[in-house]
């Protein structure tokens, strides 16, 4: 362990207590007793390290050598960000500057009838009882250091509540915008969408980064879905070669709601995306859809899993990956039956084309079964373009570049077409498809 | 139109045509018979670029051109259309934006302007209903599901849209039933012209009742050992190879 590893998890702990002696009575509140178990937590963990079976294939040591301002000032405006962003006049559009969710900067153009959307400190002390209920719940005993570090910290994002039989016709679309223009800078929103029986919501959360300095986001969004919900929820990274990203989206389903989660990664110097999904009632379904770049010395890393509590329930999954140059990438997909969970389908898939002999792919579907009645599958496959396909192609005309984009355009398409937001989809089209026709 | 002269071609090393010799006037229909194993794929491969396949020897010219010096797409774009034996199930591609694709990559080629949305569809329209092919296939992935039949007919309604002047089909014929062996050759017989030519590539004779070709020729172990009018194929088909197989055989 180099000297600065240690730096950074001093520092972070400094910082927490030095944030906790500057409180008065909060420091008993339940809210921060959450808080304090968590640095505790994190203390005892320390940054993984490759040691770390979770962590075998990404290590973390370059992301934790450098030093970063936490919530660093920006003097991004409103107009910067839209010109950053596409516009979507449909959707309800939340800002986040370093991590800092932005009242003033973000729109909401569904009622608050339909939806509740604030920050996560706002929310709070006008409903303590409500938030607490939701905060920390499904991530606390959690193993991750990076999920502790960001409950420690949870400060920033929001807290969004879709009361029971509510459909909200407008998606939610939280932008995040990492700054990094000036220094390197570092950010950990915390998000918790709590969704009402019957309750209908689609959530996208973008990613950006800014500048050429190093950005590390630290991001851990819970979302909660009672009986009958339905939530669509896409994450979408399109960061820098200085970005450095861990994320963890963490749900739990119960009776009869339906999950479907999109998680694109398009650009980025490291991300480890964690979407853990909790099946905790009877005829519940969980999709899983990924897509990811990496290209240079880029590296992805995606951890799923789909925990079957119940029985009647299904999972599908479904992560494709195109890995050029020297990039890395990781796919580990678990999937638990537990006794209880008679009748469960689970299904999973991880496809893959490596266009470089120097690119590699490692994946590992992980099953553990402990009832006797239930349907799984996985698969993966890692291979290069089809070459008969190619050449059918090249038959009608087509040249070998263009073939090659169509056809890796192709085996993304069932993977983007999944995404149900417009502005979202189109806005991955397009840029999919330019990277695709650049190389 | 189509010049071939002593054209040799290995795969893994192992030569398959070992010095084709053929001439293709514009307008001819020339069908290539011959046992399983006697190299008649192999030579449609060839001609249409097939990287796999290693020319050692002879040449190949199509409308002055040394055909063996382009890329698959130039020939394809010099006017050169393979219909496969085995069309590839392309996902995730519509046939229709395949199409559009291919249409306008060959434009490119030619130096003219890409054809927009509107007049590309209409064209289109009327090349499908010329091969009589249902407008749903044009919006499914490539080939993807589609029976026998269907991609045998989407083989040749992409013929009629790319309107090339020497047609090779590959073996058009196998697994279709008699009645969509005929839409497939009304398909084709409805782009002959005096300017366009075909290489038809059958182990049987069926096909030829209804693509009449103007001459037939015989391949085996990687030579064309005879060539005749029509009526040699009604003959193949009556007595099969074996004499013809005798007869090369006994010249050693």
């Amino acid at each position: 362990m180099s000297t600065e590893t240690i730096d950074l998890k001093t520092k972070l702990l400094t910082d927490f207590h030095a944030r906790e002696s500057l409180m008065n009575g909060e420091a008993a509140s339940p809210f921060h007793q959450k808080k304090r178990a968590a640095i505790s937590r994190f203390e005892e963990l320390g940054f993984p390290t490759p040691k770390n079976e979770e962590w075998k294939y990404s290590n973390v040591k370059d992301l934790i050598s450098e030093s970063y301002h936490f919530n660093a000032e920006s003097n991004l405006t409103l107009a910067d960000l839209q010109e950053l962003n596409i516009p979507d006049q449909n959707a309800n559009i939340l800002y986040f500057v370093n991590g800092h969710y932005s009242e003033e900067l973000s729109s909401i153009v569904s009622s608050s009838e339909q939806i509740i959307i604030d920050s996560l400190q706002n929310a709070y002390k006008k409903n303590p009882e409500l938030v607490n209920r939701y905060f920390d719940e499904l991530v606390k005993d959690d193993s991750d250091a990076f999920t502790s570090l960001n409950t420690a910290f949870a400060f920033d994002g929001v807290f969004i509540h879709v009361p029971d039989n509510q459909t909200v016709e407008h998606p939610v679309i939280m932008r995040f915008m990492s700054d990094a223009r000036a220094e390197n800078v570092a950010s950990q929103p915390r998000n918790i969408i709590a969704v009402g029986r019957n309750g209908h919501v689609k959530i996208a959360e973008a990613f950006r980064t800014l500048g050429e300095a190093r950005s590390l986001t630290n991001a851990v969004t819970e979302i909660h879905l009672d009986r009958d919900a339905n939530v669509e929820y896409y994450k979408v990274q399109n960061e820098t070669e200085n970005a450095y990203h861990i994320g963890t989206t963490q749900v739990r389903m119960l009776d009869q709601s339906h999950f479907y989660a999109g998680t694109v990664t398009l650009n980025g110097r490291f991300t480890r995306n964690n979407l853990n999904i909790i099946l905790d009632g009877e005829h519940c379904e969980a999709h899983m859809y990924g897509l990811y770049f990496p290209d240079g010395s880029q590296h992805v890393d995606n951890h799923t899993v789909a925990d079957h509590r119940k029985p009647n329930s299904n999972s599908n999954e479904l992560y494709k990956g195109i890995l050029r140059d020297k990039s890395k990438g990781v796919f580990n997909g678990k999937i638990f039956v537990r006794e209880d969970a008679q009748k469960t389908n689970a299904f999973q898939s991880c496809k893959n084309i490596v266009l470089s002999t120097e690119a590699t792919m490692n994946t590992k579907p992980q099953l553990e079964i402990f009832a006797d009645d239930v349907k799984c599958s996985h698969g993966t496959t890692t291979g290069q373009i089809d070459e008969e396909a190619l050449f059918y192609m090249q038959s009608r005309g087509i040249s070998k570049p263009e073939a090659m984009s169509l056809l890796m355009y192709a085996f993304c398409a069932d993977v983007v077409s999944q995404i149900k937001i417009d502005s979202v989809r189109e806005y991955l089209e397009g840029v999919i498809a330019d990277k695709l026709a650049t190389k | 139109m189509l010049s071939i002269n002593e054209l040799r071609a290995s795969i893994e090393g192992k030569e398959i045509l070992k010095g084709i010799n053929l001439e293709v006037k514009p307008g001819e229909v020339h069908a290539i018979m011959g046992p399983n194993g006697s190299g008649k794929s192999t030579l449609a491969s060839v001609l249409a670029g097939r990287e796999e396949y290693e020319v050692t020897g002879g040449s190949v010219t199509f409308d002055g051109k040394d055909l063996l010096e382009l890329a698959a797409e130039e020939r394809a774009a010099e006017g050169i259309f393979l219909a496969f034996q085995y069309p590839v199930e392309i996902p995730g591609v519509t046939t229709i934006n395949f199409l559009k694709t291919a249409v306008n990559e060959i434009r490119k080629y030619k130096g003219e302007n890409p054809l927009d949305a509107a007049q590309f569809l209409k064209m289109v329209r009327e090349k499908a209903k010329l091969v009589s092919m249902n407008d749903s296939l044009l919006k499914r992935a490539l080939n993807e599901g589609f029976s026998g039949g269907e991609k045998k007919r989407n083989e040749i309604f992409q013929m009629a849209v790319l309107e090339p002047k020497l047609a090779v089909l590959d073996e058009t014929d196998s697994g279709l039933d008699i009645d969509a062996l005929r839409i497939v050759a009304e398909g084709v017989n409805s782009l002959r012209s005096p300017d366009r030519s075909a290489i038809v590539v059958t182990h049987y004779q069926r096909l030829l009742d209804y693509i009449v070709p103007d001459f037939v020729h015989v391949l085996y172990k990687g030579r064309i050992v005879k060539s005749g009018p029509k009526e040699l194929a009604l003959e193949l088909e009556e007595k099969g190879y074996d004499w013809i197989k005798a007869e090369v055989d006994a010249l050693g």
